[in-house]
């Protein structure tokens, strides 16, 4: 079992979809949120994810499929 | 020795021992650094500061790292140079340029690597280690080679050879990564959390983006204890930005700018805003990765991430860490957030270094096109005393500006050389 915090953004179209219920209900990954702002046009959680290391990486996957886009909680590390 | 009190989150205010810490355990927000501002005020002084060393570490009572143990390059203490020509150029008769690309790795990143590296001997790590696309893995590189030291560097695969080679000279262990610019972001932090390492700009990410403050001291120290008008800056993180202009309100609080009285830094010590601060804060991003400039443009308090493409790589940060905070200083300063066209930056290069000699990277170019801008919008008056970052060496971009090589071709004779002189010479005529 491992930890991942990661920090989910919504585009305008996807504000209103379940992403994070899916997550959770079709990948064995326990989601656990920590702070978010959803607001018309865009929103952004952020919250750890805890499963298998495996699981988690198919599940985020999933989640970049679906337009959200995935980062580390920090932002990008690759700096100038 | 350093007046921290430990770390705070920027969000909730829950707070930490000063450790190895970037993220706050219960919401996952970034940590500052909080300092004893009470115990420095005691200490501090525009002559404590005169008679320190010609680095960064002048300002070492307000840095967070022991200065006894500093891993020292001589970062820092860069020009301020009155810029006559480009002034005329733009119509701006008070402008000066902080040239910070003549820090000992060519960037304004020796500033705060020095302080991380200081930071990581401080706490025993035994490998410094980062995430770039060239001046901070140079950075990083040179400094443990200075600290005697482990240094692990990863840098996408594609990035211009002059930025490998300065960073592979000091010795590192280079990680060359191939994948798209996602694929490595998301590598890179999987490591930092699975090996003990400092990260320069992860775990030890609290330490080392308070080296940036030192921008904001130096320009006040070297305007005589003043502060500009306004200050235009390249933001790609947005945390020089942000640091700049704690700089500045750190020197006001503490009473050590010209005519100003001290006075509280309140309850947050990293959004004080003290009244005699009135300088306003302009930043300028590239257009093919802007998505603070762009979150400004649209009144929007997040900023949305994008998918960086753009010729300048420096600032090519698609999920900038400190964009909302950034966001904040500008409308706080009353200042601009600008997208400069992609087309604009080779063109703002070449300004700077036909009009005052000075070799700037793609960042320098946005900067320069932004200042251009913001000139011709009527935003910095003729008379307002303005100071723009430099903050990397164009020699690391040469591609950028490889169209500039145009030379006369001759044989060595004297004839061939005055006949393609006034060749030359009748070209420019027509083009003119």
């Amino acid at each position: 079992m491992g930890k991942q915090r990661v920090k989910f953004t919504f585009p305008t179209t996807m504000v209103k979809e379940p992403v994070i219920y899916r997550l959770g209900h079709d990948f064995n990954v326990v989601t656990n949120i920590r702070r978010a702002d959803v607001r018309e046009e865009m929103g952004w959680v952020v919250l750890e994810l805890e499963g298998e290391d495996s699981e988690i990486e198919r599940g985020l996957q999933w989640v970049g499929s679906t337009g959200v886009r995935v980062d580390p909680v920090s932002g990008d590390v690759i700096e100038g | 020795m350093a007046f921290v009190s430990g770390l705070k989150c920027r969000e909730c205010s829950r707070e930490y021992p000063a450790e190895a810490l970037n993220v706050c355990d219960f919401c996952f927000g970034p940590l500052e650094v909080v300092y004893d501002y009470s115990t420095i005020s005691e200490v501090i002084s525009t002559d404590s500061i005169g008679q320190g060393p010609l680095s960064i570490w002048r300002y070492q009572d307000l840095l967070p790292a022991n200065s006894q143990g500093r891993v020292d390059i001589m970062a820092g203490f860069t020009p301020l140079m009155k810029a006559g020509n480009l002034g005329k150029h733009l119509g701006l008769r008070n402008l000066y340029i902080k040239n910070d690309s003549v820090n000992p790795s060519f960037s304004f990143k020796d500033r705060v690597v020095s302080v991380a590296a200081t930071k990581a001997v401080e706490f025993g790590f035994d490998t410094l280690a980062c995430a770039s696309t060239g001046n901070l893995a140079c950075s990083v590189a040179a400094h443990a080679a200075r600290a005697a030291i482990r240094a692990v560097v990863f840098i996408p695969s594609d990035l211009e050879r002059g930025k490998i080679i300065g960073a592979a000279v000091y010795g590192p262990t280079l990680v060359s990564v191939a994948g798209t610019y996602d694929e490595v972001n998301r590598l890179c932090s999987e490591v930092a959390d699975n090996y003990p390492w400092a990260f320069v700009n992860i775990n030890m990410r609290p330490y080392y983006a308070e080296g940036s403050k030192t921008l904001g001291y130096e320009v006040a120290e070297q305007l005589g204890w003043r502060l500009p008008d306004h200050v235009v800056v390249p933001a790609a993180s947005g945390a020089m930005f942000t640091k700049i202009w704690k700089g500045f309100n750190e020197l006001a609080c503490l009473g050590l700018l010209d005519g100003v009285e001290a006075s509280s830094f309140g309850p947050d010590q990293n959004t004080v805003h003290h009244p005699a601060v009135t300088t306003r804060m302009h930043m300028t991003q590239a257009e093919g990765c802007s998505p603070i400039a762009t979150a400004w443009k649209n009144g929007q308090e997040h900023v949305l991430p994008v998918r960086p493409n753009s010729i300048a790589k420096s600032l090519a940060i698609g999920n900038p860490a400190d964009g909302m905070y950034s966001l904040r200083v500008v409308r706080a300063s009353d200042g601009t957030a600008y997208a400069v066209p992609e087309s604009e930056v080779v063109e703002g290069i070449k300004l700077l270094a036909q009009t005052e000699g000075i070799f700037t990277e793609t960042a320098g170019g946005v900067v320069i096109s932004g200042l251009k801008h913001l000139a011709e919008s009527g935003a910095i008056k003729p008379d307002e005393l303005t100071v723009v970052y430099i903050t990397g060496n164009g020699l690391k971009t040469q591609e950028a500006v490889e169209g500039v090589v145009n030379p006369l071709s001759i044989k060595p004779t004297m004839t061939s050389f005055e006949s393609a002189l006034e060749e030359r010479k009748s070209q420019e005529a027509g083009v003119g």
